[in-house]
């Protein structure tokens, strides 16, 4: 590791952590894990494989009523009201609700509330909900939606964020107390030394524009909430949800209830992605529809309806400059960037910052500024999709990376080794950084993919290119403003030889019931099959804060390791007094607990346990996770300010059709560090699906609104998600550089692999056809255009192209 | 999930009685063979017909046959995947069993009938929209609208023809039997289409595809077909092209055909393609002018609209690329001529 002149805004002394938060490196037991590291399957795997595992719309409950959601097919409206009479006098109708019912205002980021469960005054995007109906099926309540009068006043749209900030004088969002806001949803600009003289000095500075398109999650499972409220009063949610907690809250703030009174439960998750991260309209709905009817209601989301929820990755026009000195090492980069929010805020302040915020690793620049402005327009409003808010400076930057390397004539994983920012180390903007294995995940790329005797030699129309990144294994920045802990984990452990983890975290398929799992038999010395999970139920777990910003396995993790420790004392110290020994002379593994000097003294781990009962009384405890204080000191600093970082390299191998501009995808090598993987069949499943995702979203995946601002496609047969043909061959290669904070030094594997995806498949066109691609997506009319711009392969025969078709 | 509406289901076993069905419940009625195609729509709120008359249970539709003097029966009601994966089909009509295997993805093959594909509706990103969408944007001239959207001012559908079979049976010079309440008629595929996107065949609400049949071919017969598509499954075309060569003993093209799909409200075939064909060698340079001669006389007469999804101006583009390239796999039987 080089020592390195930290220019940031201040050097920080050790952080202070609390002692039940760092818990080392090792395994618990002697110096072998039992079963971390291991392969073992997923807790819900074969549930889900054989069809028995239970989604939120399989729960049919007695009495169920089933509710649809009106929505405008106006992208901006005022209403001027709602008749909702001629709906609740068809027969089978049992309620009709709309905006008045439910008139608090709420948001995911507390900063900034400015949604309603149903429009009150206006209408923001073609698809925003406008009333809810319950009756006795769907049928009957879709008959009901088309006898809802709204009466709208039609106002003019933005569908163009240059356009919305050019026209205040359409405003989105009325704001009389700023009255100069205009469609501004969120301003950042923060500068870190001096820029402007760090490009002066350099050899070469490069300036470029490049654009992301928008693209969205879609899971498999539509969204989906069922309520009930009971006899006395306690309303119970099941949501496809990622976020229990905050809906728990969203509910009581918006319901006007005491958070003791509503339980969020989520049921078995069929895919999330970030698209359920936010409170969604149909979890108030039907339960303001339970309250009102006192019957259970249901609501499942079509296909469609999914589309307009989107959250999805935000559309951003980026501009980089950046300078590096003939030596190869960067002097500074500079960023503009414009983000279209669509019509509601959703996690849009944490968006803003993070386009800035996440991009200060693995390589080092010693200066850096950002100004990113998010604005509203009247489309599906976007959120944190997998690689929240930095998936598109990563693409920008990493392209030019690639630029600057041929600039000053180095290879490019070259480039990225002279300007890695070092372990153990500090960020251009004040972040913390532990463990690093960026340069390990060089290496194996480097290696897997023949990159030295291949790397522009291959012959014309195929190519090979780099890219990396950086991501958040969680962050200290817990979304409102509290002193409690960010996870918490119980354990009951009994006589039956059983362990149950009660967990607030959301498994959405990336496994993490599976890792609390593992932790438990790990740290109990227990067969993973007598360790049970309850998850992401308000009532019967401790709270975590959800399942985002890649933090579960990290924070959750280290609660589980917290709390199972003070049981594994319990019953090592049971064992030892029994057998009269010292306690580090008790071993517990795999089910079987025996004395480390003496083998022939062994019970199983059943045994032990009722020896721990009757000795202690009946088992149980807690485990908590807190980050240490972290993040720059200054406004926004702690914002991507993350206990630990984990880093990606991709290497893709792609060919150019230039006839038809389609880029046909050979090979994709991901190599990542996770600190360490805990279960490598989930790592690499993580890896290959992130870099699917951001492949998928490379060339064929297009969150299009049309002229009418209307979703271009909200369907699977339009938004075209690649199928497994359309998928190259995707190599997972793990780097483990064991993180000092991590859960046995994890860190996260679930959203920084896909980064990389983007900028290298352009990297490698570059180094197939000499053609920079800078604006996604890479669909192959846009290729064949960009081929003909630069006079490679045939030419056009038209000699007028018509230009803009009408969409 | 969208909800299928109500109707009620009558399931004939004969062809007979379905065509009774038809006519006794007229205008209200359709058949329904897979139903890969006729439900998505109903569920979009595209066709609200009353009774469904379920062809599935008839064995008239089931037949599959190559007659000893080479003509070529296929059934209505025989499936997708199963044309393209008979042998004979592939051997006789090489096209028709590549089409057919490039028809949306494996479930819809099997679910899917080759009757269905040819009935297929035509296809319009305006269109093939769910009702509250439609709704949205007021509609267009094909359902329950005024305007279109394709064609600004224009008083014509233009929604594509998007069934992949359709131009390798008219390459194939298939005719089609129908029978309807005045017994059975024979149709050259050729004449069964109009140019109107709305309605693009020619047929009573009381007709029945009973089979297709693919005459004898001629000797040195070859065929391919080339689709363009966005993804490698699934996807209808974006553009299709069925090619014919009939290749002499000598060598040298003595008939040749080619038509297009996806462009248009029926397929188009490219006029000057037997013209500049016949008589040029089956390979080398000669062929390899005259094909690229082909293609640009198709990039010529054909004119993409943005009727489907996807940019119509590559589309254009892709027109003669894929017009030789699929010209060369019928020559060389390498087809089909698909990007995965
Ligand atoms: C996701 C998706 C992708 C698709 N991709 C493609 C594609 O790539 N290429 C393609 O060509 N198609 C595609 N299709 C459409 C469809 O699957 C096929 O065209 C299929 O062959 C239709 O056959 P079917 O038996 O299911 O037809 P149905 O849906 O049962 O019927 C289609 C129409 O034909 C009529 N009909 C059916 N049989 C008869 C008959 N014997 N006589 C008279 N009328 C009849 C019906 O009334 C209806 O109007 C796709 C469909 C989906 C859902
Ligand atoms: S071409 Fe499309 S928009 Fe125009 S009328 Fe036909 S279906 Fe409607």
């Amino acid at each position: 590791m080089d020592a390195r002149l930290f220019e940031g805004p201040r050097e920080r002394g050790i952080t202070l952590m609390a002692a039940r938060d760092q818990h080392g490196v090792g395994a618990p037991f002697g110096d072998r894990f039992q079963v971390v590291g291991r392969a073992e399957r997923k807790v819900d795997g074969l549930a889900k494989a054989t069809g028995q595992a239970v989604y939120t719309d399989d729960i049919q409950l007695p009495g169920m009523l089933h509710a649809k959601i009106l929505r405008s097919p106006h992208a901006h409206a005022r209403i001027r009201s709602i008749d909702t009479s001629k709906a609740l006098a068809l027969p089978g109708v049992h309620a009709v609700i709309t905006g008045r019912d439910m008139p608090i205002k709420y948001g995911v980021i507390p900063w900034t509330p400015d949604e309603n469960a149903l429009a009150l005054e206006k209408v923001r995007f073609i698809g925003d909900e406008v009333a809810a109906v319950a009756a006795l099926d769907e049928d009957t309540a879709n008959a009901a939606l088309r006898l809802i009068e709204v009466d709208y006043e039609v106002l003019p749209a933005h569908f163009d964020p240059k356009d919305a900030l050019a026209k205040p004088e359409v405003q989105i969002h009325e704001t009389p107390e700023k009255p100069d806001r205009g469609n501004v949803s969120k301003h950042v600009r923060l500068e870190f030394g001096d820029v402007d003289q760090a490009l002066e000095d350099a050899d070469v500075v490069l300036e470029g524009h490049y654009r992301f398109h928008g693209s969205t999650h879609a899971p498999i499972e539509p969204h989906c909430a069922v309520a009930q409220v009971s006899p006395d009063g306690v309303l119970t949610l099941w949501s496809a949800t990622q976020i229990t907690h905050y809906v728990h809250r969203a509910l009581a703030r918006v319901l006007e209830l005491k958070e003791s009174r509503i339980r969020v439960i989520q049921p078995c998750l069929g895919g999330a992605f970030g698209g359920k991260s936010d409170p969604f309209a149909l979890e108030f709905a039907v339960a303001k529809l339970a309250m009102v009817t006192g019957r259970p209601v249901k609501m499942l989301w079509t296909r469609e309806e999914v589309f307009y929820a989107h959250r999805g990755r935000h559309p951003m026009q980026l501009h980089y400059r950046s300078g590096i000195r003939r030596d190869g090492k960067l002097t500074g980069v500079d960023a503009k960037i414009l983000i279209d929010g669509g019509s509601y805020s959703s996690f849009g302040l944490v968006t803003t910052y993070y386009s800035g915020q996440l991009l200060t690793g693995p390589v080092h620049f010693p200066t850096y500024r950002f100004d990113s402005t998010r604005v509203f327009t009247n489309k599906p409003p976007c959120g944190p999709k997998r690689g929240h808010g930095s998936v598109q400076p990563r693409f920008a930057f990493e392209v030019q990376l690639d630029e600057l390397a041929e600039a000053v004539a180095l290879d490019p994983i070259e480039l990225r080794r002279r300007n890695w920012q070092g372990e153990h180390t500090h960020t251009v903007n004040g972040q913390r950084i532990t463990s690093n294995g960026f340069l390990g995940c060089l290496d194996e790329v480097e290696r897997a993919s023949g990159w030295r005797e291949r790397r522009g030699k291959l012959p014309f129309g195929r190519g090979l290119g780099v890219a990396g990144s950086m991501y958040i294994s969680g962050t200290n920045y817990a979304i409102y403003p509290n002193d409690m802990p960010q996870a918490g984990i119980q354990i009951k452990l009994d006589r039956s030889g059983l362990a149950t983890v009660f967990t607030g975290g959301n498994d959405i398929g990336q496994g993490s019931n599976s890792v609390c799992r593992a932790i438990v038999a790990e740290e109990l010395g227990l067969d993973p099959d007598d360790v049970r999970v309850v998850a992401a139920d308000t009532d019967l777990c401790p709270v975590d804060l959800g399942a985002y910003s890649s933090r579960v396995t990290f924070m959750v993790g280290n609660a589980t390791i917290d709390a199972a420790r003070k049981l594994r004392r319990l019953v090592t110290g049971a064992v030892a007094k029994k057998w009269s020994v010292p306690e580090n002379r008790i071993f517990m593994g795999r089910g079987e607990v025996f004395d480390l000097e003496d083998r022939s003294r062994a019970i199983t781990s059943r045994e032990a346990i009722q020896i721990a009962e009757a000795l202690h009384d009946t088992l149980g405890a807690t485990g908590s996770y807190n980050t240490p204080k972290l993040g720059g000191d200054y406004r926004g600093g702690t914002i991507g300010a993350s206990p630990a970082y984990s880093f990606t390299a991709h290497v893709v191998e792609a060919e150019v059709d230039v006839e038809t501009g389609r880029i046909h995808l050979h090979n994709c090598w991901v190599a990542h560090d996770c600190g360490r993987a805990l279960n490598p069949m989930l790592v690499a499943g993580q890896m290959e699906g992130s870099a699917y995702m951001g492949l998928a979203e490379a060339v064929m995946e297009v969150h299009d609104i049309n002229r009418f601002g209307l979703h271009a496609g909200p369907s699977l047969l339009d938004y075209r998600i690649p199928t497994s043909v359309d998928t190259p061959e995707l190599h997972a290669l793990i780097v483990e550089s064991l993180d000092p904070e991590g859960p046995y030094g994890a860190k996260e594997a679930g959203e920084g692999p896909l980064h990389p995806a983007l900028p290298a498949i352009s990297n490698a066109v570059y180094d197939a056809v000499g053609v920079r691609l800078r604006e996604l997506p890479f669909t192959p009319a846009a290729v064949l255009r960009a081929l003909r711009a630069a006079g490679v392969g045939p030419k056009a025969r038209a000699a007028q192209q018509p230009e803009g078709a009408r969409r | 999930m969208l909800r299928l509406p109500k109707t009620r289901v009558a399931k004939p076993t004969t062809v007979a009685q379905a065509v009774a069905l038809l006519v006794e419940h007229g205008e209200v009625a359709m058949p329904i063979a897979g139903g890969t195609d006729l439900l998505p729509n109903m569920k979009h709120g595209l066709f609200e017909p009353e009774v469904l008359v379920a062809l599935g249970g008839i064995k008239e539709l089931q037949r599959f046959e190559l007659q000893t003097d080479g003509t070529l029966i296929l059934g209505a009601g025989v499936s997708l995947d199963r044309i393209a994966a008979d042998e004979r089909v592939q051997r006789t009509a090489p096209a028709l069993a590549q089409a057919a295997g490039l028809v949306a993805g494996p479930q819809l093959r099997r679910m899917g009938t080759l009757g269905g594909n040819v009935m297929l509706d035509t296809r319009c990103q305006w269109y093939n929209q769910t009702h509250f969408w439609r709704q949205a944007l007021g509609y267009c001239l094909k359902k329950d609208g005024t305007v279109c959207h394709v064609v600004a001012g224009g008083k014509k559908c233009v929604a594509a023809a998007s069934n992949d079979t359709a131009p390798t049976l008219m390459t194939l010079q298939a005719t089609l039997v129908f029978e309807g309440r005045s017994g059975r008629r024979e149709v050259a595929i050729d004449d069964l289409w109009h140019t109107d996107g709305i309605h693009n065949k020619k047929l009573g609400t009381d007709e029945i595809l009973v089979e297709v049949r693919v005459p004898p071919r001629a000797t040195g017969h070859r065929g391919a077909y080339g689709k363009l598509r966005e993804r490698g499954s699934i996807d209808y075309p974006m553009l299709g092209v069925a090619a014919r060569l009939d290749v002499g003993r000598d060598g040298a093209v003595e008939g040749a055909d080619l038509v297009l799909v996806a462009l248009q409200a029926r397929p188009v075939r490219v006029r000057r393609a037997a013209e500049l064909l016949i008589g040029v060698p089956s390979s080398g340079d000669n062929f390899a002018e005259a094909v690229a001669a082909v293609a640009e006389a198709a990039y010529a007469q054909a004119h993409p609209m943005p009727n489907i999804p996807g940019d119509h101006e590559w589309r254009r583009e892709m027109v003669p690329v894929y017009v030789a390239r699929t010209l060369h796999a019928a020559a060389t039987g390498t087809g089909p001529v698909h990007h995965v």
